[in-house]
């Protein structure tokens, strides 16, 4: 599948804006300081930005608001409806929190859950093509869940450091959760390594029981939308050296640089702030090959 | 409306596809982009289409496999190896994933034939229908930014100013090999359902789930020719006449 730049940095941004806005529901930081209340900001600013991104790919974006019609059937349409009723909850939540000084616990409970079942129908919309055998498994929306999740704790103990109320429980806790989406992901790729072909030319033509099919002469000579949009698969040693690179930069380094800041002060923020942007690159490299890794049925009429 | 229809459409038209018949020509390519460029919906684009890297929207679109036989050989011409021709449009599935996708409404399922169709003044363009045809039926038209795909010549077949003959799929009017046919599988007496019972029509990629309306017929096995022209070459078997002839023709 094509990796699209506006479709990965949707994904990444949004998941981690979620993850922050579940932590923040949760109560992690403390009510009442202007620094948590940036917290609200940011992880709504990443929710929005995301957001905003996935409608750069649209062929038609100012119809985007039909995209919340379907939402009885469709994941695409059912992610648009949350995110426009998760967006309210959250900012109102942060502000009541901020001028009150309490906790308001059912409502951050809601915005936790809000944001949680925004980033399953966002992983729903991949997770349900049968097309993309890569996709096709639970594992997809466990490991979307589990890298907002860890991203989302990451961008906590970021602004914990920040009010000088960073503990060690705090970044064990994070540094688990970390571990926690790479093993996920480690079994999404198992699973998409061992996994035979669901559709193949024998199947795609039918004439798998007469004998062998191979592609003699293609519909066209040059590219097409099918072979552009469907057609990208990434070639297999690249794939292997992504996948250290998106392991040490998303999993080892964020382990590394928190437990590092788990002292005070300026360097404390600085690490933590470190282990955001590398756990960031790492989670979008691992996005980058979530597309351009995975197998489209189609390309079985295209020789692959 | 993306739910497909609660009931079964009381009739279910599509295509059955011959794949012995077809000579691989294109014409059905041609006709399709030609008709549909001026019908339903906007017109299908091309990109670049005098410069090196030619590209366009097309609804309709020939592969061509070799096949090789269960233990045969491929060797040249006299090997078992043999060219399928293969069209490739959409097969109107029963179960489409690319209406249920569709977050607008814009792809639907009509409720009375069954055909999948995609109502351009919803269409946003993202892209998730064809995403999700494990086919590739579906092509984003990048000049118009909507989702193209066959309709089954719909602005034609329900289309009374047109001559009987002509209210057929243009694919299924324009190919001279009649490889193509148009009918309703859900009437077990039409053309259509009686050569998919004779021919041993299949639905393709079924693992897939799709339930596709359109069928495809399976290559016949092929003649061995050398079995039926005796060589040129060769008058072992003469007789007769022609007996006398050969060896008249070997002394002088």
């Amino acid at each position: 599948m094509h990796p699209a730049a506006s479709i990965i940095f949707f994904t990444t941004l949004s998941g981690l804006g979620y993850g922050l806005a579940g932590a923040l529901g949760l109560g992690v930081l403390a009510p009442g300081l202007m620094s948590t209340l940036m917290a609200y900001g940011l992880a709504l600013a990443l929710i929005g930005a995301g957001l905003l991104s996935s409608t750069l790919h649209l062929g038609n974006p100012q119809r985007a608001w039909r995209a919340f019609s379907q939402w009885r059937s469709s994941w695409l349409s059912r992610e648009g409806v949350l995110a426009v009723i998760g967006f309210p909850v959250i900012a109102a939540h942060g502000w009541l929190t901020f001028s009150s000084g309490e906790r308001w616990p059912l409502l951050g409970l809601a915005a936790a859950v809000l944001a949680a079942a925004t980033v399953y129908c966002t992983a729903m919309i991949y997770a349900s093509l049968r097309s993309v055998q890569a996709w096709n498994t639970w594992l997809t929306p466990a490991c979307y869940l589990a890298f907002a999740v860890a991203g989302g704790g990451l961008l906590a103990l970021l602004f914990l450091a920040w009010q000088g109320a960073l503990r060690g429980p705090a970044v064990l806790a994070v540094a688990a959760l970390v571990f926690c989406a790479w093993g996920l992901k480690m079994a999404w790729w198992r699973r998409m390594d061992s996994e035979p072909h669901l559709s193949t030319t024998a199947s795609a033509t039918g004439l798998g029981k007469i004998g062998r099919v191979t592609l003699f002469e293609p519909p066209h000579m040059t590219s097409n939308y099918l072979t552009r949009e469907m057609g990208f698969q990434v070639a297999r040693k690249h794939a292997s050296k992504l996948r250290k690179i998106a392991l040490v930069l998303g999993c080892g380094l964020p382990f590394l640089l928190a437990i590092m800041s788990g002292g005070s002060g300026a360097i404390a923020v600085l690490l933590a702030a470190l282990a955001v942007v590398a756990f960031y690159a790492g989670v979008v490299t691992e996005r980058w090959l979530f597309f351009a890794e995975a197998r489209h049925a189609v390309t079985s009429y295209y020789g692959q | 409306m993306t739910m497909l229809p609660s009931v079964a459409p009381p009739k279910k038209l599509g295509l059955v596809i011959d794949l012995d018949v077809c000579v691989g020509c294109h014409a059905c390519v041609v006709s399709c982009k030609e008709w549909n460029t001026g019908g339903y919906g906007a017109a299908l684009s091309d990109q670049n289409p005098y410069g090196a890297d030619v590209s366009g929207t097309f609804l309709n679109r020939i592969h061509t496999f070799e096949l090789v036989p269960e233990g045969g050989e491929v060797v040249g011409e006299a090997g078992d190896s043999r060219i399928v021709h293969f069209p490739k449009s959409c097969l109107h599935c029963d179960d489409a994933p690319c209406v249920t996708v569709c977050p607008t409404g814009a792809s639907y399922k009509r409720t009375a034939d069954g055909i999948v169709l995609v109502d351009e003044e919803k269409c946003i363009g993202c892209g998730l229908c064809a995403w999700s045809c494990p086919y590739g039926a579906r092509e984003l038209d990048l000049a118009a930014g909507v989702m193209k795909k066959c309709t089954l010549c719909v602005d034609r077949i329900y289309n009374e100013t047109l001559e009987e003959v002509d209210r057929v799929p243009s694919c299924v009017r324009t190919c001279p090999a009649n490889a193509r046919h148009f009918g309703d599988f859900a009437d077990p007496s039409s053309n259509v359902s009686i050569m998919v019972a004779e021919r041993g029509g299949i639905d393709l990629m079924p693992e897939q789930g799709t339930r596709p309306v359109n069928k495809y017929l399976p290559p016949r096995p092929r003649q061995q020719l050398d079995r039926v022209i005796p060589l040129a070459e060769n008058s072992s078997g003469a007789a007769g006449f022609f007996a006398w002839l050969d060896g008249v023709l070997d002394r002088i």
